[in-house]
Formats: C-alpha cells, structure tokens, sequence
C-alpha cells in the first residue's frame, strides 16, 4: 500500500534561521501520527510547509504516491490536506457558518448559496457535537468554541490528511473527549492524522505512531505503546528531564490578596479567596466557569459589578491595570495573539514595556541598558531567537508564551495573575516554569495559576479553588484533591464522591 | 546555533534594519539619480538646474510645511489613528495668525498663540477619539470641514495679508537665494523638531507607549500603558505641528489664505507612508517621514523644472507611493 503522504529531505530557512533542516516522516491511510519536538524544533513551520502557508527550499512531498506541491492553504485544501492552526484565525466580524466555509463557499457565479452554506455549517457542527450556533459572530465565542470552529472549518472539505496544531491547548476535558471521538471516527473514515502536541498523554490516546523533530530535523520515532515516555523526552530535548514538576520549597505568609463576592460585568458572580504572601493558589474549572474573568476583574480590565479586591488589606473601588501593575500585580493573558503580545515589535519591547524605569534616564530608554537586560532576561528563560530586536511574531509558540511570562518577573511582581501559563511550551521548558513559579513563591510572591491542565495544578499549587458557573465553589489544600474530585467539583457534582 | 551562523544572523538583522531606514533614501537616490541623467525640453541637463545648490535650498523651502505637518502625523499614525483635519488646520492656523498679526500681537505671542490653537484642535479630536471612542477617520473627517469653516469665518471669506516687514515673515524668508547657505530659519525649525520627534518616538517612554498602543491597544493597556492619556497627548501634539505649519504657510505667503492647504494632510499621510510606516499603526519612522516630503518636493519642483506637464507630476507622485508601499510589503513578506 502506497502511504497517504510522504515527505524527505524538506528544509525551509528564514533569513538566518534555519527553521526545518531535511526532514523527512510518512504516514498510512488512517493513520495517526503524533509529531513531537521542544519550542523552535520546527513543528509548526513543517506543518504549515505541507499545508501551502510556506513553501519549502528543498525537499520532496508525495500525496498518494503522486508528488504535491501546494501554492497556497487553498490549494491544499482542494487536494484533501486541512490544517488546524496553533494560533486561532477566524475572521471576528462574520459568523461561525460564514467562517466555516469561507474560501469554499457553496453557490454560483459568485453568490453564496445561503442555505447550503448554512447546511453545510450545520452538518460538521453536529459531527462535532458542539452545540455552537451556527448563526452567532465568531467574536461572541469563547476561545474554546473558537477552536471548534476552526476544526469545523477543516471538516467542511472532506480532507485526506488532517493537521492538528497544539489543538487542544485550549479546550478542557469534555470538549477534548469530544475531539478525541472526532478524531478516532476521521482516522476510522481513513483519514490520515498528523497530531501535534506537548502533551505526550495525549498523543499516546490519539496516535499510535511518533516522530520526535529537534533543531529542525528528524531525531528520531517509532511505536508510541512500546516507546517510554523517558525515552521520547530525551529525544526531544536531548537530556535527561528528571523532575517534571520541581517543587522550590516556599513558606506562606500574611495575606496578600482577598476577594470578598466578587462579581464582575457577567463573570463571576460570586468569587471568595484569599490568598497569602509566598502561596500559589490554582484555580480550575471548565472553559466558560468565569476564571479568566475573575482574574481580568481583579486586574481592572474588567469593571467590578458588586463585591472588592483586597490587596494588603485595602480596597479600591475602581482601578485600572495601570495603578494594579504599579502596586505590583501583573497578569499573564491566554490570548498571547490579541491581548499578551505587541506582535510586530521586538522581544526587548515585549520584555520591558511594564517597567521602563530601570533602563532609562529623564524618560529615555537608553538603548545600552536596554538590550543588556533584554538579553540576559532571554538567556534566563531560554528564549530561542536571533536576538533581542526580532519581531516577536517571529518567534515559534512557546517562545512567544516565554517572553510574555518573562514580562511579569522582570516587572517584579509580588501577585502573578496566571491565565494558563504554560500553553504550548515543552516538556522540559514546562519544568523550567515551574521552577520560576515556585522560585517566585519562594521570595514571598502570591501566585494564582490558573490551568485547565490538572496534573500542573496538582504538582505546583499549595491550595486549589475550583470555580464552577462563575461562583468558586471550593477551596482546599491540594492533598485533599484528586483529579477526580477536581473535576466531579467543576461539573458541579457533590465533592463527597468516593476517591478514585 | 553555531558561530558562523550567530554571525550571519547578526548580519542578516543588521541588513533588515538597514533597509527599514533605508527605504525612502534609497528613492531619495533614485530620483536624485534620474535628475542627474534627465535634460529639459531645451536640451539643459539637469543636474545644473534642478540639483544646483540654490534650486535644492528651494525645494528645502518648499518641503517644511509639509515636512512639519508629517512630524505630527507620523505619531498619529504611528499610533494607529489618522488626522484628516491637518490641512484645514493649517490654512486657518494661518489666518488666525494673520488677524493677530494685524491686530498688532507681538511676534512671540503671536506664534505661542497659534502653535496652542493647531494644540487646541488636536485636544478636541484627541477626546473625542479616546474619551468616546469614536474612529479617527471619522472624526477628523467632521473637524476638517468645521475647522475649514472657522478659517473662512475667521478670514472673513478672504485672504489677510500682513505686512512684509513683518518677523513672521522672516520664518520662510530667502535672504540669498544664489547660495545654499544660509537657510531660513524654517528650514532649520524643521530639522531640529524632526530629530527631536525621532528621539522622543524612538528612545522615549512615551515613545514606547506611542508604539504600543498603535501596535495592539488591548496589549498596551494590559501593560499599563494608559491609553487614552497617551492617545490624547499624540493629537495634541500633532494639532501643534499642524499649528506650526500654518504659521510658516502665514509666512511663506505673506496672508493668511483660509483656502490654502485643500488635500495636503494627503501629503502628510503620503509622506509618513513613503517613509516606511503602516497605516494599521504600530511602526513607522519620523526621519522618513521627513524624507518623503522631501521626496515629493522634488518630485515637483523637479519635473516641472524639465518641463513635464503637471498631470504627469501628479501621476508620477501616485506611483511613488504604491511603490513605497508595495516595496514595504515586499519586505515584509520576505521575512515569512
Ligand atoms: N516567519 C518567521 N520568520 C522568522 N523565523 C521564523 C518564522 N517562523 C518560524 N521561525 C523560526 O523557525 C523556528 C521553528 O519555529 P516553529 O514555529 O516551527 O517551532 P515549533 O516547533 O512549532 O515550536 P512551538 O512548540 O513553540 O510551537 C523557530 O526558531 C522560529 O523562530
Ligand atoms: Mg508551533
């Protein structure tokens, strides 16, 4: 049997980077092949090669044994290769239907057929077993839906080989159920799969074959089932990671932060914790429970409907990001793409632009200063790029993702507001944050870890709450919980449930 | 990443900002270039009439109103908004200064009173844009008509002139215009504020703040940056260009026209593009900005210089300006 799709030798340099160094993988019919690799290896920029966005310097791409060399994304999606990408790219203003089919709009002679538009939508959200209206504008969607839409969106064309960038970086368990069963109906409809994630549990549900991409080139790959997860971690990062999640000891102190019936504009109704100088206090709960509100809320993004934030014991009635990050509160958005990150400007701007004191003199940055703190704070959190005045749109993911947390240790903060911190970074870049996170704890800073992924809230977090409908409904040590009774307590069922 | 490869990086990096800043020089050398081969109809090459030192003093002259009124508009684009009142504001910046003129003000208070009046309009559309949020385009569509109103009120529907030998006039005057040297002090206005509006862009804090909000105004205030502080100061700060550079138009006429400067935030806005910035806010260089007035001056002056009829001026000026931007994007997309 020919294999769906067959690559060797690709390579694709940018500038001076030499993003993809000859690569070369394969994949059957019905396949699913779970693509693995550290921040920068060049995952995305192979994936984004096969799918038409770039195209290659050099290499060969077979397509059921036929070559294939897409122009662009639409090309390829005509000839069956679809792609999720890792960062969202739906147009805000139209609706989920419009977006699903935007580019293969059903009809004639340049009208849309609306009703087969809508039929067509209709049709793959109900293979997704979404429940996302097919008429509501795409802004009205939560990043979870969001993502929904875009995996709708690569249905509609019937693909042959599906790509799936870091999808489920931000869904939580249910809505990763749902795409799982999705998935394993496509792979059955022999559709092949290639699956990209950081999380190795979830390729080994997905998957049953792996490759493992360092620096742009294949390290190497095989059986998932009788390949350990040490040794597929070693690949990647090339050492031995022994500790996936390091503890710093830490001692808790007075209470920093307090939210006494918080409510905010719709999210949350009714939010209740306090937490204290040196603790991390992790919040779970479904996507939609009101956690990323509640932090926006405390940070002055979003106005306080009723209820306070007390910060050392006072409270403000109305604040602003402004006066929250000079009183040393800062916050780490989920959306690096429309809120983290000035995308177009460099590592060094994206790094300082919250404290610019420190490197300036009479309100002048000097630039000496400047580059020098920009660069070790990069050697610290080991960011992978050419230097310190690279666009940051330039960088892979997870480097993105480690300037923006870098942003908030520069600034010094005594609160970290972190809203899924560790999206989209590696294993062993993972552990590194971790160690930052409990290094923070340590100098008496309060974190608030917000995370949909449970094994991080179990390995870092001192104390848990549990959000549930906008109201937190639980708070306890983090002994007292079990991933089962983190999620019986998110979908709202009694906590008295026997331990799994 | 090895070193050889550290070092072709470092160079390939310094190559891309070399070409960033170096892209309206570049057509700057271009047109200079043309010049320097192109004879008139009457056989005359040139490179002895329109790049003689004394012509290129004239198209220095004729550069500052334009270049001015770009200082402003460069951090207003930069910012991501736009201001379409620029040329109204300074047509009735000039009459205004012209009716205090001859209302007998002294030079000082003169000057101090225009420069807060351009300041004055840039703080009502400043407010208006960060205080209830309404679209630039917009607003400064509605100020550009308002402000060309109160100009022909203020002028009483006609041209005020003012005396010649008044110091106003002086701003623009060319005492010899056989030698480069000396320029007038509007020339020289120019280029001090044009390296002071670079710093103050590039190196300052309230330069970041300026950049960040252009680039992403939910990343900015996430940063602290207070945005609508800063977006008010960035129209008033243009207003006050603007305002400057309807007093040297004062002074270059010698009257204040309440008609004048029809369409030439348009150049403004042309001169900021060619200079290598992004309408959608976020980059763009003052010192370009500079560059493509100067450009288009010459592009002008130049042509009809030769001969060239005007509507291929206009023409050739259009082209320019695609060109500018298409070449930008050209460079963007090589960098994906
Ligand atoms: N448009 C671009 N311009 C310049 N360099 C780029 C560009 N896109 C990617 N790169 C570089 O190519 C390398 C590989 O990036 P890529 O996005 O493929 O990594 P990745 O494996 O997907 O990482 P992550 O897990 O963080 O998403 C990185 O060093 C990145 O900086
Ligand atoms: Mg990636």
């Amino acid at each position: 049997m020919t294999p769906r799709l067959q690559l060797s030798g690709i390579r694709k340099a940018f500038g001076a980077t030499q993003a993809l160094g000859g690569v070369s993988l394969e994949v059957g019919p019905g396949e699913a092949l779970a693509v693995i690799g550290e921040n920068g290896a060049g995952k995305s920029t192979l994936m984004k090669v096969l799918s038409g966005a770039h195209s290659p310097d050099a290499g060969t791409m077979l397509l059921d044994g036929r070559p294939y060399s897409p122009a662009d994304p639409l090309e390829a999606r005509r000839c069956g290769v679809a792609m999720i990408y890792q960062e969202l790219n739906l147009v805000q203003h139209l609706t989920v239907a419009e977006n699903i089919v935007l580019g293969v709009e059903p009809g004639r002679w340049g009208w849309v057929n609306r009703r087969e538009r809508r039929a067509q939508a209709v049709r793959v959200l109900a293979e997704l077993q979404s429940g996302v209206d097919p008429d509501a504008p795409v802004s009205a969607l939560t990043i979870a839906q969001q993502q929904l839409v875009e995996i709708a969106r690569a249905l509609v064309h019937e693909p042959r080989v599906l790509i799936l960038d870091e999808p489920t970086s931000s869904l939580t368990g249910v809505d990763v159920e749902h795409l799982f069963g999705v998935l394993e109906r496509l792979r059955q409809r022999g559709v092949s799969l290639l699956y990209i994630s950081h999380f190795l549990e979830e390729c080994q549900r997905v998957c049953t074959r792996f490759t493992v991409l360092r620096d742009g080139r294949t390290v190497g790959g095989g059986d998932l089932a009788s390949t350990s997860l040490d040794q597929v971690i070693r690949w990647m990062v090339g050492r031995e990671v022994k500790d996936l999640y390091p503890r710093t000891p830490h001692e808790i102190g007075a209470p920093v932060l307090a939210l006494n019936a918080l409510a905010g504009r719709e999210k949350p109704r009714c939010a209740r914790f306090s937490i204290r100088a040196g603790e991390i206090f992790g919040l779970f709960g479904l996507i939609g429970a009101g956690r990323t509100e509640t932090l926006r809320t405390v940070f002055g993004l979003d106005p306080v409907r009723s209820g306070e934030v007390q910060l050392d014991g006072r409270s403000e009635t109305s604040t602003t990001p402004a006066r929250r990050l000079r009183a040393g509160v800062a916050l780490l958005s989920e959306d690096r793409k429309r809120e983290g990150l000035l995308l177009n400007r460099s590592i060094a701007e994206n790094l300082l632009l919250t404290r610019l004191h420190p490197v300036s003199w009479c309100g002048f940055v000097r630039p000496q200063a400047e580059r020098r703190t920009a660069r070790s704070w990069m050697d610290q959190l080991e960011v992978r790029a050419q230097n310190e005045h690279q666009a940051i749109g330039e960088l892979s993911g997870g480097n993105q993702q480690k300037v923006a947390f870098g942003r908030l240790l520069y600034h010094q903060a005594r609160v970290l507001l972190l809203d899924e911190p560790t999206r989209g970074i590696d294993v062993g870049s993972k552990a590194a944050i971790y160690l930052r996170i409990g290094q923070a704890a340590a100098q008496g800073r309060a974190v608030v870890l917000v995370s949909s992924y449970i094994p991080e809230l179990l390995g870092v977090c001192d104390t848990i709450g549990v959000m549930c409908r906008g109201e937190i409904t639980a708070v306890r040590p983090v002994a007292d919980w079990t991933e089962h009774a983190l999620i019986a307590a998110a979908i709202g069922q009694s906590l008295d449930i026997p331990h799994a | 990443m090895t070193p050889s490869s550290t070092h072709l990086s470092e160079w390939n990096a310094r190559l891309k900002r070399l070409v960033q800043i170096g892209g309206p020089f570049l057509g700057l050398l271009l047109v200079g270039l043309f010049f320097a081969l192109a004879h008139d109809e009457f056989g005359e090459p040139a490179r002895n009439t329109v790049l003689a030192a004394r012509n290129l003093k004239t198209v220095l002259v004729q550069t500052v109103i334009v270049g001015i009124g770009a200082l402003g508009m460069t951090l207003v684009i930069v910012a991501g908004g736009i201001d379409l009142s620029a040329g109204s504001v300074v047509a009735c910046a000039s009459v205004f200064g012209a009716r205090l003129v001859v209302a007998g003000w002294p030079t000082g208070g003169v000057v101090l009173a225009v420069i807060a009046a351009g300041a004055g309009v840039g703080l009502l559309n400043g407010t208006l844009i960060s205080v209830f949020r309404l679209m630039p385009f917009i607003v400064t569509l509605g100020s550009m008509s308002i402000v060309r109103g109160a100009a022909k009120w203020l002028g009483v529907n006609q041209a005020v002139s003012i005396p010649r030998e008044s110091p106003v006039v002086a701003l623009m005057a060319v005492n010899d215009p056989d030698h480069f040297l000396p320029l007038p002090p509007g020339v020289w206005l120019m280029l001090a504020l044009g390296g002071l509006t670079a710093l103050v862009l590039r190196q300052s804090i309230f330069g970041r703040h300026i950049v960040a909000v252009g680039s992403n105004e939910a990343t900015a205030r996430l940063c602290g940056v207070r945005v609508r502080t800063t977006k008010l100061a960035v129209y008033a700060l243009a207003g006050l260009c603007f305002g400057l550079a309807g007093l040297l138009q004062l002074s270059r006429l010698t009257q204040g026209d309440p008609t004048v400067a029809v369409g030439l935030e348009l150049d403004m806005i042309a001169a900021v593009v060619i200079g290598g910035a992004s309408l959608s806010g976020g980059t763009g260089s003052v010192l370009g900005a500079l560059v493509g007035a100067f450009l288009m001056a010459l592009l002008r002056n130049g042509t009809s210089q030769i001969g060239w009829p005007n509507y291929v001026q206009e023409i050739i000026i259009g082209l320019v300006i695609i060109l500018a931007v298409g070449l930008d994007k050209w460079r963007q997309n090589k960098r994906t």
